[in-house]
């Protein structure tokens, strides 16, 4: 994301005198990428857009059925419900881990013995592939055998029915997606309070200000823009969640965790139903991208002025 | 520090903030302790139970020490399920996406970045944000039509939506942080944009590639959707090969355990040899696959 900004700001720059002649033929370099990502990634949005205005199952004919797939989600009642919970799951699973990512950073961001090993443990939930990780959470979770009710009730509190409850499942996967997610939100952050300037801290420490006085004046108004960037990723990531909640409930108990991308899978590969879940993936790529459109002018407004 | 305390006044405040300062040490390792405790826990729990015969896998309250420690459940899972043959899928599946990223994407973040092409630097971003499940409805049809499902090529060319984006994004990032002077006078002196490329920004960029390499591959390896969707019983890479261990097979937590440590060992390994090029890599783009 970084990236794009450096980029946006270069084109912004004053070209080099020459710089027009050999822009063309660096697009050169870009050639056979270019190529893989149309064939991969350009032809299948392209193709689900066709899909989706067919009336399309893995054999026989595929008639044209115009926008009825769409007006199908309208009066369905489990897309709907999908909807309002993949809403749900992402607000949860934006906000804990930011909260406990800026946390994390600030700590980071200071001197200790083993930081180095510190930082790395940290961050290895992120790293680890997420089906194995998923098994284990699901040992963790058996209401009988499970440790963690074992932890529970050994302090004297009440044993949770964690993902075997409706009630209690989503926030259960908020839980594990947030035990795993949180070191992404910690290393962006962390990187940005890397940059800021020190004089300010300086200026503050020889006033006297306590540690959470600068961290309120000065580190969070800092390093906002990059709090709302790791915000605006783990949005993006948790509408897309998929790996945790397939392995640990499949949209289950009922369809209570059923998300929109487990929908999604459901209709597309277990009922082989390909033109509505085309469509499906149709509006799901229209709010995510607007989610994120969204999220980004209000971060450029805040950083970029 | 302590000259402005003791100018501002007396022992006291000297002394208060001695006590503030040991106060803040104490505040900060308690923290670190905090936040770093569910990850240690985790991964010790999941040593521990691929450690351990069934029964004690299953006792209430739970035994927490294997004693004495058993590698049977690892002997279980490559005995009992081909997962020899699943590992060698994994390793050809991720080394060929990451190794074609490689070679399509480093070009192409050079271009990109020299070019200033904001609009392609755009379309990467967006691929970076599209739910994997939306490319698979229209290349599991391809794929089906062409006869290739049921081999690893759907693999590998799926697997491509995952590493091309991650290395093109990491190279141009990288390139726009190199000086372009070298370059320059390189073509002053009458090399081509490619020998350039080739003989200076190349070299100067192996830092980038390398952090590109290795995330691509820790992001193509850990990946699952795809392979759900795409692996026939033979073609079964490593996560999905351990998914199917749950849902096929008796349950029994020992193996289990073994075989998910078994698929997330070598990632983890390399997360721990490679942290410094790791995090550069994660804090400068924000990627994740799928």
């Amino acid at each position: 994301m970084s990236a794009s900004l450096s980029t946006l700001q270069a084109a912004r720059a004053p070209a080099a005198p020459r710089g027009r002649n050999y822009a063309r033929r660096y697009w050169y370099f870009a050639a056979p990428a270019a190529i893989v990502v149309a064939a991969v990634i350009v032809f299948p949005w392209i193709f689900t857009l066709f899909m989706s205005v067919h009336d399309w199952k893995v054999t026989g004919d595929t008639p044209f059925v115009g926008l009825e797939n769409y007006t199908k989600m309208l009066s369905d009642d489990r897309f709907l419900w999908a909807v309002w919970r993949t809403l749900y799951f992402t607000a949860a699973s934006v906000v804990a881990p930011v909260i406990l990512g800026v946390w994390a950073a600030v700590c980071f961001a200071s001197n200790f013995r083993f930081r180095g090993l510190a930082r790395t443990i940290f961050v290895l939930p992120m790293m680890a592939t997420p089906v194995a990780i998923s098994l284990v959470w699901t040992m963790m979770f058996h209401p009988q055998l499970g440790v963690l009710n074992y932890l529970l009730t050994s302090v004297g509190l009440p044993p949770s029915s964690w993902v075997y409850e409706s009630d209690t499942v989503i926030p259960t996967l908020v839980m594990v997606e947030t035990w795993q997610w949180t070191p992404l939100v910690m290393l962006i952050v962390l990187g940005g309070i890397a940059s800021l300037p020190q004089d300010p801290y300086e200026a503050a420490r020889l006033d006297g200000a306590s540690a959470w006085q600068m961290f309120v004046h000065i580190t969070l108004p800092l390093a906002w823009p990059f709090i709302v960037v790791a915000a605006v990723i783990r949005v993006i990531d948790a509408l897309k969640a998929f790996d945790t909640i397939y392995v640990i409930t499949l949209g289950g108990p009922g369809t209570s965790s059923e998300t929109l991308n487990i929908l999604l899978y459901q209709t597309a590969f277990a009922y082989y139903d390909l033109g509505y879940g085309s469509a499906m993936v149709v509006v799901f790529f229209v709010l995510i991208m607007l989610v994120s459109l969204v999220l980004l002018r209000v971060r450029q407004k805040q950083a970029w002025q | 520090m302590s000259a402005t305390t003791r100018s501002s006044g007396g022992r006291r405040t000297m002394n208060a903030h001695r006590v503030r300062r040991l106060l803040g040490r104490v505040g900060l390792y308690l923290s670190v302790l905090v936040l770093i405790s569910p990850a240690i826990l985790f991964f010790l729990w999941m040593i521990s139970l691929s450690l351990k015969n069934e029964a004690d896998n299953t006792a209430f309250p739970p035994v927490f020490i294997p004693n004495p420690p058993t590698i049977a459940n690892f002997v279980d899972v490559f005995q009992k399920n081909d997962f020899l043959s699943y590992t060698i899928n994994s390793i050809i599946v991720s080394f060929s996406a990451t190794g074609l990223a490689l070679l399509f994407g480093v070009p192409a973040g050079y271009g990109i970045a020299k070019a200033k092409a904001t609009k392609a630097a755009v379309l990467i971003l967006v691929a970076r944000i599209t739910p994997g499940l939306s490319y698979l409805i229209p290349l599991f049809l391809l794929f089906q039509w062409l006869g290739l499902i049921g081999t690893l090529t759907p693999l590998v060319i799926t697997h491509l939506v995952i590493t091309v984006p991650i290395v093109v994004w990491i190279m141009i990032g990288f390139f726009e942080g190199l000086p372009g002077e070298l370059e320059e006078a390189a073509l002053v002196d009458g090399a081509t944009i490619w020998q350039a490329f080739r003989h200076v920004a190349m070299p100067l960029a192996r830092p980038g590639i390398m952090v590109a390499m290795i995330l691509s591959f820790i992001f193509s390896w850990n990946n699952f959707i795809f392979g759900v969707v795409l692996a026939g019983r033979s073609t079964r890479t490593l996560p999905v090969a351990v998914y199917n261990v749950l849902t096929f097979e008796q349950i029994s937590w020992g193996p289990l355990a073994a075989a998910a440590l078994v698929v997330t060992a070598p990632v983890l390994l390399l997360t721990l040899l490679m942290q410094k090029e790791i995090v550069a890599g994660l804090t400068a783009g924000g990627v994740k696959g799928g």
